[in-house]
């Protein structure tokens, strides 16, 4: 990178870096593809609700359209000022882990809500984007040689387990497995020795048998109707088997808008949140789901891109933390819809209706955007 | 180490690694909707239908059954009923609380509705209450919400417009029971009946029809959201029954009061054209269900009112026999026309003395006059003179004590007995029996139906068999036609004989007949009359010769008569009965004649050929 270039090449210490420029060095193929899961999400609720408007898709989009805004004002934050407020927010994510656990509502038997001031949260969505920010800011200043040594892992380990233990109290099994994942991917990213996960993969298979002992009932009976949906067709698997006929009856083009049985006669319970694919599996078949599949892997993929392209470790491991978050969203909603890991209610994120998953993930996206802005930017250790 | 963050080495490698794991579950993702969405997609297709679409049966319209001319006898009214597809409803245990909340229902009733909930496939409705009334239909519309699975429609139930004196031809229809509902769904569909007697259970299989079915998409909760497709399935088909109603609603009316039977039969082709049996009864009742105490009323009465005795009253002939023992004799050469017997008043075989009718002597006759005066010595003396089991066989060529292949059920085909007959029932046969088989009294059990087919078969020398349906869906059905039937085995000179002795009964003043004679010109009945005692008679009985209507009534004699006309071409053909009327020359032989005028002025055969062919007093052609 040569400094006798464009500015865009310009070393970070500029800071007079304008706030147009800054918006206009946005990856807006990267927001045109946001907008357009968007699109099908309200396509999706506008079907849910029969053919109307009300009460999933307007609602949707308002907060879609506040989301972005908030997105785009995050891209334009200095990419050190996110950094300096990783802590910070990692510390303000345990502590709203812990009051929702105290006193938030208690939804479908676990304690994952909560209000601040009329706007319902799930502090665990919040918490994968704090702990990555933690975890990046962590292993920025941490040299090769550093990595390599096991204790000073053993914070990053630690900041990881504390979130995962939390969530799994609420308790929120996907989340907490998925959280897990997210923080093994930044710590991978940053370099630590395959064998390493390898132990650890190892220790959790063995475990696995004695966790499943200490396993709510329903969160049991989730991996049991999974493993045979068929033995409760009007239990827990019922979800699992309306979703694959919903998707199975929507062949190669679809019932078409609006025509889908599964949909329209309301054999899926709650479709508009979890199960929002089969909505648009339904009715454009094939076609139509392998088209949004192929807008959630453009994601994917260009924050995988942003990641690489970052000149700081911190951006880095960040975008690939968001990256692999948004991925495991999809991964999780997808699999569960189609019958292949046991539910969990992990929501399909930028189409599913609820304001707290899009929140987060368009939190994430302003992040990763801001990365994505500040991709030359070189910063020191010092300067945090 | 400002600048060492910069060349991390490996992240791009590891983030790649990454890209592409996750870009390979992607994929799976993928490859495995397209599994689902396109390889798979029949089977989920179904599913999805099977989800949302019910498919329930509906009940064919039951076909109309009608006389030779289309009145209506047995047709289909409208009410309203209700429903239940327990399919449909999340908790049909519930609904039927609620139901019954709006429409009572009893404990009977209810216990009914669970049995056929249990034991019937999803796509058959079960009958909840049938003939809703207004208020409960409303009340049910209100309530649909609370009533998932509960469907009310328009049934059709039974109606018989012209009611008892048509139940036994015409029969009825009752709800199938659960053995035939469980052997046949289709019999398990609410407003399916079965012919349970009469043309509804002869012609019950082209009278039912196929059902059809509606399909309706129904959400997740068992509300219907539309009708998707629907089909009426194939109504009965028509069944025009070679009756003819005004003359039905004659005999009917002719036998009144009087417990018997009257049947009028097209001579020359067996359609039956009346088939009275008195009393009737309300045939609707079967399809509503029959008032306790008016079973009661029919199992009670000693005019047995639910049996057709035209078909299934097994008698003694009497008188009418006559003919038939004449035939045989001359058939077998015992008995000549011309042959002269004497008739002293009574006939002595061994101790015991067998007396002609009133004790009259007759003297020295033929079997014209025997016939004509209805002499019984005569009769006992052709009777001994051919034998008991030639006897049978005339009278099985005639149509009696044989199965005559009706087509209406529970028909009794009679019998007339014969040497092996009684030894197989362990009675010994003495002479004495073979002289009163001469004339129609001992074990000798005729139906109306068959002395009718006797006499029409006397009377044209055809083989005609009786039958009822004519048409079914416009199809003239086979024997409806003239020539349909071959040539009786019966020497036509032998015939002629006879039908001129008949001719003498009703048209010659010592006829036992001739009050009854036709008051038509130029049109002549012919016939025989019977009176016959139903059971040996005590002494004190033969002193008054059974004649004395002080009697109780069951043991006066049947009084029967035979006849067909016109003498010179016989069209007509017909054989009343009242039961315990005493003579038939004074209760049968009129109702006879007002039968044969009604035929012969309305010629409900409709032939092109003339009605009217004038004969002599003497029988002989003009």
């Amino acid at each position: 990178m040569s400094g006798s270039t464009l500015s865009l090449h310009r070393p970070f210490k500029d800071r007079s870096f304008g706030l147009v420029r800054k918006f206009l060095r946005i990856n807006w193929l990267f927001v045109m593809c946001v907008c357009a899961l968007a699109g099908i999400g309200y396509v999706a609720l506008y079907s849910a609700a029969g053919g109307s408007t009300t009460p999933f898709a307007n609602s949707q989009l308002i907060r879609f359209c506040t989301a972005l805004i908030m997105m785009l004002a995050i891209a334009m934050v200095d990419i050190r000022i996110i950094a300096k407020a990783a802590w910070p927010s990692y510390v303000l994510g345990i502590v709203l882990l812990v009051v929702v656990m105290k006193f938030g509502h208690t939804g479908l038997g676990a304690k994952r809500w909560m209000s601040v001031g009329g706007v319902e949260i799930q502090p665990s969505e919040l918490m994968k984007l704090f702990l990555v920010l933690a975890l990046a800011a962590y292993f920025h200043k941490a040299s090769h040689e550093r990595i390599g040594n096991v204790f000073f892992l053993l914070p990053a380990v630690a900041a990881i387990a504390l979130p995962v233990g939390l969530i799994l109290k609420e308790p929120n099994l996907g989340t907490a497995v998925i959280t897990a994942a997210i923080g093994a991917t930044v710590m991978l990213g940053a370099g630590v020795r395959w064998w390493k996960f390898a132990i650890v993969i190892a220790v959790i298979a063995i475990a696995a048998p004695v966790l499943y002992h200490h396993l709510h009932d329903y969160q049991r009976a989730r991996i049991i109707t999974f493993l045979n949906p068929g033995s409760d067709p009007l239990g827990a698997g019922y979800n699992i088997i309306q979703s694959k006929i919903a998707l199975g009856s929507g062949g190669f083009s679809g019932q078409g808008f609006l025509h889908g049985t599964q949909n329209q006669l309301n054999f899926l319970p709650e479709k508009q949140t979890d199960f929002v694919f089969t909505i648009i599996a339904e009715e454009f078949g094939f076609i139509g789901s392998i088209a949004t599949l192929a807008l959630l892997f453009m994601i994917v993929v260009i924050a995988l891109y942003t990641a690489m392209r970052s000149e700081n470790q911190f951006g880095r491991l960040v975008a690939l933390g968001i990256a692999t978050n948004f991925f495991l969203y999809c991964f999780v909603n997808l699999s569960m819809v189609m019958g292949l890991i046991p539910v969990g209610g992990v929501p399909l994120p930028l189409i599913s209706y609820g304001g707290s998953a899009l929140t987060a993930v368009m939190l994430g996206f302003g992040v990763l955007m801001s990365v994505h802005v500040h991709r030359d930017a070189e910063f020191a250790v010092d300067e945090f | 180490m400002k600048r060492d963050t910069k060349k991390q080495p490996g992240f791009t490698k590891r983030a790649l690694l990454i890209g592409t794991a996750q870009a390979a579950i992607f994929g799976a993702i993928g490859t495995r909707l397209y599994k689902l969405q396109v390889d798979e997609h029949s089977k989920y297709q179904l599913l999805a239908q099977h989800n949302s679409i019910s498919e329930r049966l509906t009940a064919p319209e039951r076909g109309l059954i009608t006389d030779r001319f289309g009145v209506v006898l047995a047709g289909n009214q409208q009410h309203w009923r209700a429903l239940f597809m327990a399919a449909q409803a999340p908790d049909p245990a519930s609904v039927l609380d609620n139901f019954a909340k709006l429409v009572p229902l009893d404990d009977d009733e209810r216990a009914r509705i669970a049995a056929d909930i249990s034991g019937r496939p999803g796509y058959i409705p079960v009958l909840l209450k049938d003939y809703l009334e207004w208020p409960e239909m409303a009340a049910l519309e209100v309530n649909t919400p609370n009533l998932p699975g509960v469907i009310v429609e328009v049934g059709t139930s039974r109606v018989y417009p012209f009611g008892d004196g048509f139940a036994h031809p015409v029969g009825y229809v009752a709800r199938p029971d659960q053995a035939e509902a469980k052997a046949n769904n289709v019999l398990a569909l609410p407003g399916m009946r079965v012919g349970r007697s009469g043309a509804e259970a002869a012609n019950d299989d082209v009278l039912r029809g196929s059902p059809g079915y509606v399909q309706t998409e129904t959400n997740v909760h068992g509300e219907v959201v539309r009708q998707v497709a629907h089909d009426n399935g194939i109504p009965g088909q028509t069944v025009a029954l070679s009756l003819d109603t005004g003359l039905q609603n004659l005999a009917v009316q002719a036998l009144g009061t009087q417990a018997g039977a009257a049947v009028v039969l097209d001579a020359l082709t067996g359609e039956i054209l009346a088939m009275a049996s008195n009393p009737g009864f309300d045939p609707g009742l079967f399809d509503k269900g029959i008032p306790a105490d008016v079973w009661k009323g029919w199992m009670a009465d000693p005019m047995h009112p639910l049996q057709n005795k035209a078909i299934a009253g097994l008698f003694a002939p009497g008188s009418t026999f006559k003919p038939t023992v004449a035939l045989a004799a001359l058939k077998y050469g015992s008995l000549t026309p011309e042959k002269i017997l004497t008739c002293t008043g009574s006939l002595q075989l061994g101790d015991h003395v067998f007396w002609c009718d009133n004790h009259i002597a007759h003297g020295s006759i033929n079997v014209t006059t025997a016939l004509q005066v209805s002499c019984d010595v005569f009769f006992y003396q052709v009777a001994l003179g051919v034998g008991v089991d030639r006897i049978a066989e005339m009278a099985h060529t005639l149509g009696i004590g044989v199965d005559l292949q009706l087509d209406i059920p529970h028909a009794a085909p009679g019998s007339v007995p014969t040497i092996a007959w009684a030894a197989a029932r362990g009675v010994h046969w003495a002479p004495g029996n073979t002289v009163v088989q001469g004339i129609g009294q001992g074990y000798t059990q005729v139906t109306p139906m068959a002395l009718a087919t006797m006499i029409a078969r006397v009377a044209t020398g055809i083989e005609v068999g009786p039958h009822m349906a004519r048409r079914i869906d416009g199809n003239l059905q086979d024997g409806s036609d003239v020539g349909d039937w071959p040539a009786l085995d019966v020497d036509d000179r032998h015939l002629a004989v006879i039908r001129q002795a008949l001719f003498e009964v009703v048209n010659t003043p010592s006829g036992t007949a001739y009050a009854s004679r036709l008051d038509l010109p130029n049109v002549q009945m012919a016939g025989k009359t019977g009176t016959a005692q139903v059971h040996d008679n005590t002494a004190a009985e033969k002193q008054k010769n059974f004649n004395d209507a002080t009697m109780p009534w069951a043991d006066r004699p049947n009084g029967l008569f035979v006849a067909f006309a016109p003498y010179a071409a016989p069209r007509y053909a017909c054989a009343v009965i009242v039961e315990h009327g005493l003579f038939g020359a004074q209760v049968a032989a009129p109702i006879a004649k007002q039968l044969m005028t009604y035929a012969l002025t309305n010629d409900p055969a409709g032939r092109d050929t003339p009605l009217t062919t004038k004969v002599s007093d003497a029988g002989m052609p003009l």
